[in-house]
This record gives C-alpha cells, structure tokens and sequence, in this order.
C-alpha cells in the first residue's frame, strides 16, 4: 500500500473539527478540494484514516479523494517530519551537483522526496530554486539555509538536529 | 430541433444532443475509445475528433454540442491524421501481444489501428511501471494494456455505485487502480466483472479457470460434473457470431460432453430447489414474525456487498445458498448417494455468466468439501470449445443428464431481473393460499430494466409488497431506506448487474456500437422468458425431479438436512483492509 507507513496519531480533536467542517462542506458543489485543503492543513497530511472520513461523510468514493490526492502536489500522503528538509533542483543547484547532495539524503535518511523518516524527526522534499542561487547547491532546514552543500558535508548537518532531538 | 450540415449533409439534430450522435443519425460512424452513452462521457481519448468551421482546433464529438448553423468535418485529412497519431500514441507504450491476447479480434484499440493504418511501432520510448493485480479469485487487472479511457472507473462509480478504482498520480504516472495502490482483493470490490465487459482492450480479464478444469478432466480418478447457469443458453451463441437471442441450450448439452465431461446438468435445476427453500423461508418469516423485508441471495456480488458495507442487514438476507452453491452440494451429497461414486472424487464445475461466482465457490463448503470446485464464464466457455475445435453453430441439440436437468421456467427465467422474484411468487402464492383455484403464475409487474421496480399483491386477504432491484448504484438507495426504516417490503430481489444475470461481467463482450444500438439485455432475457412459456412446468416445486430428491433425500424445505446442504450464513467483512 502506498503512503505512510507511520502510525496514524491523530486526535479526537482533530477528528471532530474535521468533521464539522465537512458537515459544513457536505451539501456544497465541489466540496472535496476545499475539504482536502482543510485536512492537509488539519493534519499535516492525508493518510488513509483522513482521507476515508472525507470520502465517507462527502459521499465520494476513496478512490476518487485518492485520485485527487495524487494529482495535486499540494496535498502529501506522508507527514512532515520536525525538521523539513528541502533539496534545491533548480537549475543553478543541479548544475553544482545538488542531485549527488539529493542522493545522499535519500541514502542517510532512508526516505524520498515526499516521504518522512519513523522516528518523524526528518522529512524530504525536492524543491525548486529557493532564491539563492549564488550559495548554490543549497539545502534547507525548517528555512535555515546550507550553501554551497556537497555529499560529504551532509552527514554532519542531519547529525546537528539529531543530537538537538 | 437543431439544423446543422455535417460533411455538407444537412442534418436535424435534438438540442443537446452531441455532434457524434447527430452523425450517427444520419449512417456516420465517428470512432470512439473512452466514451460509453449515459455512463463515460468526459472526452479523454481524442479519438473522436471531428473539424467544425470557424474553430481552430479539432473538437471532441462526443461531448461537442450541436448548435444552430454548425458545419461539421468527420473525415478530412486533418482530422484523419490527428486520430492516427492519437491511436499510435496510446500505442505506443501498449504491451502489443495481440497475437495471444485474450481480446485478439475483439478488442476496439486493435481495430481502430487497423482501420486508421497505424504504425504501431511509429513512437518507442519509455513505458510506464504497470500494475498488475491478480490478488482477486475473479479478475486480472494489466495495465500494460490500460489505454486510460477510464471507463471501468466510470462503470465501477457510476454505474455500480462502488467506485473501489479510479485514476491515480498525473502525467505519464498515470495509472488506473485502487485507492493507496491497495491490491483489488483488500477493497469493497464486489466482482462483478461490469468493468472487464467495458473494457476496450485487454487490460481487464476474468481469472481464467480453464487449466484446472482441463486437467480435471485430463485425470481418470475424477468424476467431473458440469452445471450452466440459465444466462449462460441466453448469450453463448453471441460468441460463435450468431445474433443476439438466439437460444442455444441444446448444443450446449453436446458441446460440454464433446469437451469430456462425465454428466451435464443444468443449474436451472438447483435454481428451482433455491425457490423451494427460500418461498419456503419467506412464507416462515411472514407467518412467524421474522426479519423482513427479506432479501434474495442469490448474487454473490450483492452477498458481498451486504458483507462489506451494510453489515445491519445482514439479519435480512436469506439464509440459502445461490442456485450455483445448491447445485455443487447437491451433486456432491445426493448424486454422489443415487450414482455410488466417492463424494471425494467428483470435480463440480460450473458455467456462469459470472464472474462473482469465481470468488463465490469458495464461500461455503459442506462435509468439509467444497462445494464447486471450478467456475468458468460463458467467455471461458467459448474459448474452450473453439480450442477444442467444436463448431458449435454445427452441433446436434442434445438433454441434459437425470437427476438434476430437470427445471422448471420459473428455474429458467433466474437470469434476468426480477426473475427470481417472479419465480418464488410463483410457488409463495401456492403455500400462502393453498386454496386459490387460480393461483396467478405470471408477474409481469418486476419484468424488465427499470433499476427499481415495485408491485404489490394480495394473497389470501394479506398484502405482499416487493421490490425487485438491479444495478448496484440503484441497490445503495433501497438499502438505504430500508436501514432507515422508510420502506415496507416484505421481499426483495437485488442482482448487482444492471438486467440481471444476463449482462453478468462473465457474458460475451460486445463492442461499443453493438452496446449502443441494441437492447442487450432485452434480447437476452426474451430467450428465458419464452423458454419459460413453452416449458410445461412452470412453478419450482412442481419440478418432479426436485419433488423425487426432496422425498428421498431432503425432507421438507428448512429441515435438517435442507439446512446442512442448501443454506448458509453470512458475516460482516470489513470494507477496506490496510
């Protein structure tokens, strides 16, 4: 099955303000988009729980809130981890070797662009020019920006957030 | 009315109506891949493309209005070239084994590259990492030749309300499957099979159950028994090229013992012990107070749904097996006693027009066998007999076998919608007033396709309210006014196929254009209904083969025995499993 493979943690909470918001949506024409927008800001993602209390209480069948998830890369099937990385692909970062500072990453971390590590401590994302592209190639964390990043240097930048927890 | 020219024709068009529609009123013929009437109609494939005057770009037929004054193009060069590259596109990252493919000279890719002069090999490049799912007892699903038309996810929501697969991540990822990329098995899949009877290519297909039935056959120490399902006479005959309701049970008869079986029965038969059983039952939950409305069993796909998505009304479904289930354990338990062969050693294999039966041999077993061993579609049907040479236009009619081919009409007409119904009023009436001088014997009122049909009777000073329910998407609404309490049948029939059995997901495929024009399923059902008319007996329990098994072997309707072999029980599945 794709998506995350984590345990879904979410609250009692969570579940009812969901729900009163698509009891809100449920009638209206084209609810599902602002619906899924809601949960992806709700929960951080759409895993399989959210995304079957969207299809159950809209009346729209799991495999089209599937579809929908998939089609916009506005919404994730994985949840972001405390400390988001971001890769630069963008042309200035690529051409100085970012997909090698990329690969790495994916190596170190056990996950690709999208997905979040076990311990929900690292998530991954491959992202376009970040606007700096003369420290090019450039990594960030949770916005705290790495220039000039090559695949050696990567291993003590992740171990860096490790020790802080 | 609308006046337009297509080709320079002037044509009269509804309002409304689509360009392609107007063509085809006056004898032009735009292809088509992705659309199907009243159920796919988005314009996806570009197959359709047509050339309208003051436009620039070619427009979709199938979707594209007609307006006051329009002049349409169908065939000039430019609309010619643009489906010829559409279809070598699609072509190009299609797994190309036409020669052994299922859907050879079948298949409408096939033939729209043939007729546009497709260079099939025109663009190679990458292909996409295709789903293959097997995971079901029922269905194949191989995206190597998915063209995306997307019609089996609109059959699967919009025709069937189940809606289990749909069109997953973008671009050249695109690809049709579950939800979460889940196995088909792990869904509310019901196994209808309507999605492989859409199919345009052979990206969708029954599991195929020809191998374990050649090999049983092949093997001198079984004793292998054949049983055909009442659709399986109204539509085999398509297969050989001959036309829609032509009934050719006779040849069936000798075909199946051309093919080696050791005896030819007929399902019909075990239909008429599934009456005596539940009119038995129904007549019971009337008079005692039971859980009602009662609902028929005899869909496998309707079982499963119930199972997975209405797990309260569980209470409601009758407790008898389906005619297919009855059949396996009557052979197996009783034929075995009357032909003194080891129960052990006799293969049941059954034709169905079906392709829920597949995953519905596994559900019961009794004396820990099971009681069908193999399912095969009338499709399945058909390739057997052209691989075994046999020209079936060409055969001699032949009978079925004793004890179990004997039937009566109201046996033969379970294939089409609201023939149950009509088959167990046929005997309900009898019990509830033993007295009547004219029982009534014909029900016309749940007779043909509406997806909702009701009647009411009164028996015996007593009012008898049912209905009788086709098509999934139809079976979502009574379900949910029965849970609501908002109706008061007392009986109701549900096959999951829209016109019953005879439009099963294991019948004959027929072509876009056939689907369109003709009435499939009419056509299918008059070979049982006027089977019925000319079969003497017409009620189940006057089937005096049944009245023989009933006296020697059975007892009574819900007795003992009746219970170990011809019912079941049900459970709540859950709908998705992770």
């Amino acid at each position: 099955m794709k998506g995350s493979s984590l345990p879904f943690d979410g609250t009692p909470e969570q579940e009812a303000r969901l729900r009163a918001k698509l009891d809100e949506l449920k009638n209206k024409q084209g609810a599902l988009m602002p619906a899924m927008q809601y949960a992806q800001e709700l929960y951080g993602y759409l895993p399989f729980e959210v995304q079957s209390i969207i299809s159950e209480e809209l009346n729209v069948p799991l495999s089209e809130v599937y579809g929908v998830a998939t089609f916009y890369s506005q919404f994730s099937l994985y949840p972001k981890g405390k400390y988001q990385i971001g890769i630069c692909l963008g042309t200035a970062c690529y051409v100085n070797g970012s997909q090698a500072v990329y690969e790495k990453l994916q190596q170190l971390l056990g996950i690709s662009s999208g997905e979040c590590t076990e311990d929900k401590l690292f998530s991954l994302d491959a992202t376009r020019c970040v606007g700096c592209c003369g420290m090019a190639p450039v990594m960030t964390v949770n916005g705290e920006v790495y220039g000039k990043v090559t695949p050696d240097a990567v291993e003590a930048i992740l171990a860096k957030y490790h020790q802080r927890g | 009315m609308i006046s337009l020219k297509i080709n320079n024709m002037p044509v009269y068009a509804q309002e409304g109506s689509t360009v392609l529609e107007a063509a085809r009123s006056i004898g032009i013929k735009i292809p088509t891949l992705c659309h199907l009437k009243g159920i796919s109609e988005l314009g996806a494939c570009r197959v359709c493309v047509v050339e309208v005057k003051g436009m620039n770009s070619l427009v979709a037929a199938c979707e594209y209005p007609v307006r006051e004054g329009m002049e349409v193009f169908t065939n000039t060069p430019r609309v010619l070239n643009s489906r010829k590259t559409t279809i070598e596109l699609i072509l190009s990252d299609h797994r190309k084994d036409c020669l052994s493919c299922e859907r050879n000279t079948n298949c409408e890719l096939q033939r729209l590259s043939h007729k546009y002069g497709c260079d099939s090999h025109r663009f190679e490049g990458n292909t996409r990492d295709f789903v293959y799912d097997d995971s079901t007892d029922y269905l194949i699903r191989d995206n190597s030749k998915c063209i995306l038309c997307r019609r089996c996810v609109a059959v699967c929501r919009r025709q069937q309300g189940v809606g289990v697969i749909g069109a997953n991540d973008r671009g050249f990822a695109t690809h049709i499957a579950c939800p979460f990329d889940m196995k088909l098995a792990d869904t509310p899949c019901v196994g209808c099979g309507q999605c492989i009877n859409v199919c345009p290519t052979g990206a969708l297909q029954e599991k195929e159950e020809i191998t374990r039935v050649q090999e049983a056959l092949a093997n001198p120490n079984k004793h292998v028994v054949v049983g055909y399902a009442p659709s399986v006479r109204a539509a085999l005959a398509e297969a050989f090229d001959l036309p829609l309701g032509v009934n050719c049970q006779g040849k069936i008869n000798t075909a199946l013992r051309y093919l080696g079986f050791d005896k030819v029965f007929d399902v019909n038969c075990s239909a008429d012990f599934t009456i005596a059983e539940e009119a038995d039952e129904l007549v019971r939950r009337l008079q005692d107070g039971g859980k009602l409305p009662m609902f028929t069993s005899c869909c496998p796909g309707w079982v499963n749904h119930v199972q997975k998505n209405y797990p309260e009304l569980l209470p409601n479904l009758s407790s008898c097996k389906s005619p297919q289930q009855m059949f396996g354990a009557l052979v197996k338990h009783i034929y075995s006693k009357i032909a003194n062969i080891d129960p052990s050693r006799i293969f049941v294999v059954t034709v169905m027009p079906c392709t829920a039966k597949k995953g519905e041999k596994r559900r019961t077993f009794t004396d820990n066998l099971a009681d069908v061993d193999a399912v095969i579609t009338t499709r399945e049907l058909a390739s057997l007999c052209k691989e075994n040479g046999i020209l079936l236009n060409e055969l001699p009619d032949s009978e079925t076998d004793k004890p179990f081919g004997e039937y009566s009409g109201a046996g033969m007409i379970f294939g089409a919608t609201g023939g149950v119904m009509e088959a167990a009023l046929r005997t309900a009436v009898t019990v509830l007033d033993p007295n009547a001088r004219f029982a009534p014997l014909e029900f016309r009122e749940v007779r043909g396709l509406q997806g909702v049909k009701e009647a009411s009777y009164v028996v015996n000073g007593r009012e008898l309210k049912v209905a009788v329910v086709n098509g999934l998407l139809n079976v979502n609404k009574v379900c949910q006014a029965v849970k609501n309490g908002e109706c008061d049948y007392q009986f109701i029939e549900v096959m999951t196929c829209p016109g019953g059995c005879v439009m099963g997901g294991g019948q004959p495929i027929r072509a876009t254009i056939v689907r369109h024009k003709a009435e499939i399923a009419a056509a299918r059902a008059e070979v049982l209904y006027s089977a019925d008319r000319t079969n003497v007996v017409r009620r189940s329990h006057n089937n005096s083969g049944l009245q023989k098994i009933y006296a020697d072997y059975i007892g009574s309707p819900n007795g003992e025995t009746a219970h170990k072999l011809l019912h079941t029980s049900y459970q709540a599945l859950p709908k998705y499993c992770k």
